[in-house]
């Protein structure tokens, strides 16, 4: 790390003056050189390929900012980059916004940038304009990030929720409820530790792999907040038709279940932050999951459910024992239970 | 983590459901007492397996059902001081009282902290000792030996700053509320495993004599409930009112002494309100005397903090098993999870948002 005058983030970092210009010059713009931002204008003018524009926002509060398995930084790129890829774009560029808490020990402002640094060159994006702004202490939890992303779609690349058709299958690219209950266990005044890693990761590459296995691919999107079960019920009420999943289908890591079962929460409303759910034609579905099987972020795919007629614009489960029930939408943030 | 897979066993399950398909040669009508039960019972879909007679209706175990609002009212009254750090289990923070929930209180600028243990906030009351560190322990025997050894571990270390609102239910006086009620349909019961893992069953044995139901301690996985049930209709088929444990990885006759001892310890039996239901004569637990100075609601003066539960709902009627969740004219319509009107569709162990989580308004 460059040696600074200061250990921690003052307000004057985000005044202007000359600490300003150390903390973005030495600290920052050292992790995300690109031919944009190193003009140091304030915007970024990009040549991109033809083709429509992909664009997405959004922000980073997560707590604590160190979780196992990632941290804040490489779930802002590896965030975006999938939200923009799940129309089938390629993600071209972002812009990182940070929100300092006066306060923030400097190394910990580092360590994100490199971890930020690192996933921006595996998801193969430059970072092309950014801000920094700093708070007092308490106005923000230690640190903030927005990321905003651009990507280009491909000629004759159309997905969307509406093209799902009752007999399309319904793929899962692994295991569920990793990084949700990664970050639940760390949290301190939990009290137990545990084993379970975060799943952030970047995949535009396993979006590409899907376009070239099977180019009819109806929607994609990443359950993130709200989990699988969300995505499923946005799927079947935008479509207008039922899906049904079948429960001995739905991979967990044991660890993950265990950590479920004791918090009292049901891991198909648990955030993940590298998978992927993808509706295939039904006889496409074996190739989509041979391939995304080939591919580090796609190992554990495998088809969790199908596009039904009945039960139109509701997502149901046939459950261990042979019973049907709905998986509904979530109310709002699953709460431990007392017992 | 070992014993999940096992108890979710389809083959061992299929066979229970067999053993209880050759055995029910009449209707009966069983209840599970614990809102944990229930919810297995609908996220597995285990009453869609069962013989047409044989039916299940939902009891009163659900801890965050039954707290009455006015618990609830003082607790927010609490919450909303400046000195008082408030700390609860995380499913408590939801349950509305009269105006408020403590999400909301919190919003406000409450300081209100979801804990996993009343160790937890004992420790806060360590680091804090500036600030007023309540617990809000309600709970049915389960988490009584918990929250009493918070209580004496207090009291040892002079944390004269760690008081609790206690708000301690106890099953087998609901039990007999329930047999005894002009309208009772139950005539078997699954008992609450884990309350049973504290308390043992030696107290459920006058009651299957008293009234002629057969009791059986049972798990909370489906190869449990399964076999609790195939116990209690083989009991019920050969009328023999016993009390028999399905829970043997668990549960004792005698329960666990060194739990029950710091329960007599701290607590002592005493009259409850339940919500939906009423009062129950000594169906409660409540701080001994000597430990009065750890009790909440002594401390803060909220006394006299007294909500009356309005009268919109069925929940009493679902929480004694005479009726069904989906029989209410509110359910899913005026009453939803999001905008409950009484105790059972509050807590997502209550009957009401079990069903209306699993199998709402559609033909499976």
């Amino acid at each position: 790390m460059p040696i600074l005058d200061h250990d921690t983030v003052q307000l004057a970092h985000g005044a202007g003056g000359r600490l300003s210009a150390d903390l973005i010059g030495r600290l920052i713009l050292p992790r995300f050189t690109s031919p944009e931002l190193d003009r140091l204008e304030d915007q970024a003018v990009l040549d991109l390929p033809p083709g429509r524009l992909a664009f997405s926002t959004d922000t980073f509060v997560v707590s604590p900012i160190f979780f196992p398995g990632g941290d804040i930084g490489e779930l802002a790129i590896n965030g975006t980059v999938n939200d923009v890829a799940m129309c089938g774009a390629g993600p071209v560029a972002l812009s990182v916004g940070f929100v300092l808490e006066e306060g923030l020990p400097l190394a910990d402002f580092h360590r994100i940038l490199c971890s930020m640094e690192a996933a921006a060159k595996r998801a193969g994006v430059r970072v092309v304009t950014g801000d920094t702004k700093v708070v007092g202490r308490g106005a923000c939890d230690r640190i903030f990030i927005n990321t905003s992303g651009l990507g280009v779609v491909p000629a004759g690349v159309e997905l969307g929720a509406g093209l799902i058709r009752p007999g399309d299958a319904v793929v899962l690219s692994g295991t569920l409820a990793d990084h949700g209950m990664a970050v639940m266990t760390a949290r301190e005044g939990l009290g137990f530790s545990s084993t379970v890693r975060s799943d952030t990761a970047a995949l535009n590459g396993l979006v590409r792999l899907i376009l070239d296995v099977c180019p009819g691919v109806r929607a994609l999107r990443d359950p993130t907040r709200g989990g699988v079960a969300t995505t499923l019920n946005e799927f079947a009420c935008a479509g207008g038709v039922g899906i049904v999943l079948e429960e001995a289908s739905l991979p967990v890591r044991p660890d993950v279940r265990g950590a479920c079962e004791i918090l009292g929460i049901d891991p198909l409303y648990v955030a993940n932050e590298g998978k992927l759910v993808a509706v295939v034609p039904a006889d496409a579905a074996e190739a989509v999951v041979a391939a995304m099987r080939g591919h580090e972020h796609g190992r554990g795919a495998v088809v969790i459910g199908k596009v039904t007629d009945e039960h139109a614009s509701r997502v149901t489960m046939i459950t261990g024992l042979g019973a049907r029930r709905i998986v509904d939408m979530p109310v709002g943030e699953q709460l431990p239970r007392i017992c | 983590m070992k014993h999940l897979e096992e108890y979710r066993d389809p083959r061992l399950a299929r066979a229970l459901l067999d053993r209880i398909a050759a055995t029910v040669t009449r209707p009966w009508t069983v209840m599970e007492v614990c809102g944990g039960q229930t919810h297995a019972i609908m996220r597995h879909g285990i009453d869609q397996l069962l013989p047409p007679g044989l039916t299940l209706v939902h009891g009163p175990g659900c801890p965050v059902c039954v707290t009455p609002l006015e618990t609830i009212d003082r607790a927010l009254a609490i919450a909303a001081r400046p000195e008082v750090i408030l700390a609860s289990f995380g499913d408590m923070l939801r349950v509305p009282g009269s105006r408020d929930d403590l999400l909301r209180v919190k919003s406000r600028g409450g300081d209100v902290r979801m804990v996993a243990s009343p160790l937890e906030a004992l420790k806060l009351a360590r680091e804090h000792p500036d600030r007023e560190v309540v617990f809000l322990a309600v709970g049915f025997e389960t988490t009584a030996p918990g929250n009493a050894m918070a209580v004496k571990q207090a009291a040892a270390e002079g944390l004269t700053n760690f008081s609790e609102i206690v708000s301690h239910v106890l099953v087998p006086p609901a039990m007999e509320a329930i047999l005894g009620s002009p309208g009772n349909r139950v005539q078997g019961f699954l008992a609450a495993g884990h309350v049973c893992a504290v308390m043992g069953w030696r107290e459920y044995e006058p009651i299957a004599a008293k009234h002629g139901v057969p009791i059986v301690p049972t798990g909370f996985e489906p190869v449990d409930i399964l076999e609790g049930l195939a116990t209690v209709v083989e009991l019920l088929e050969a009328g023999r009112p016993a009390v028999v444990n399905q829970y043997r990885r668990a549960v004792r006759r005698e329960g666990n002494p060194a739990a029950r001892a710091a329960i007599d310890e701290v607590f002592a039996v005493c009259d409850r309100k339940w919500r939906g239901i009423g009062l129950i004569p000594r169906s409660g637990l409540g701080l001994r005397p000597e430990f009065a100075a750890h009790d909440a609601e002594r401390k803060f003066d909220v006394g006299d903090i007294v909500t009356e539960e309005p009268a919109v709902c069925i929940s009493g009627l679902i929480l004694q098993g005479l009726k069904k969740p989906d029989q209410c004219p509110a359910f899913g319509t005026a009453c939803t999870p999001l905008h409950p009107l009484g105790a059972t569709m509050v807590s997502s162990e209550g009957a009401c948002a079990a069903y209306h989580r699993y199998a709402r308004g559609i033909e499976l």
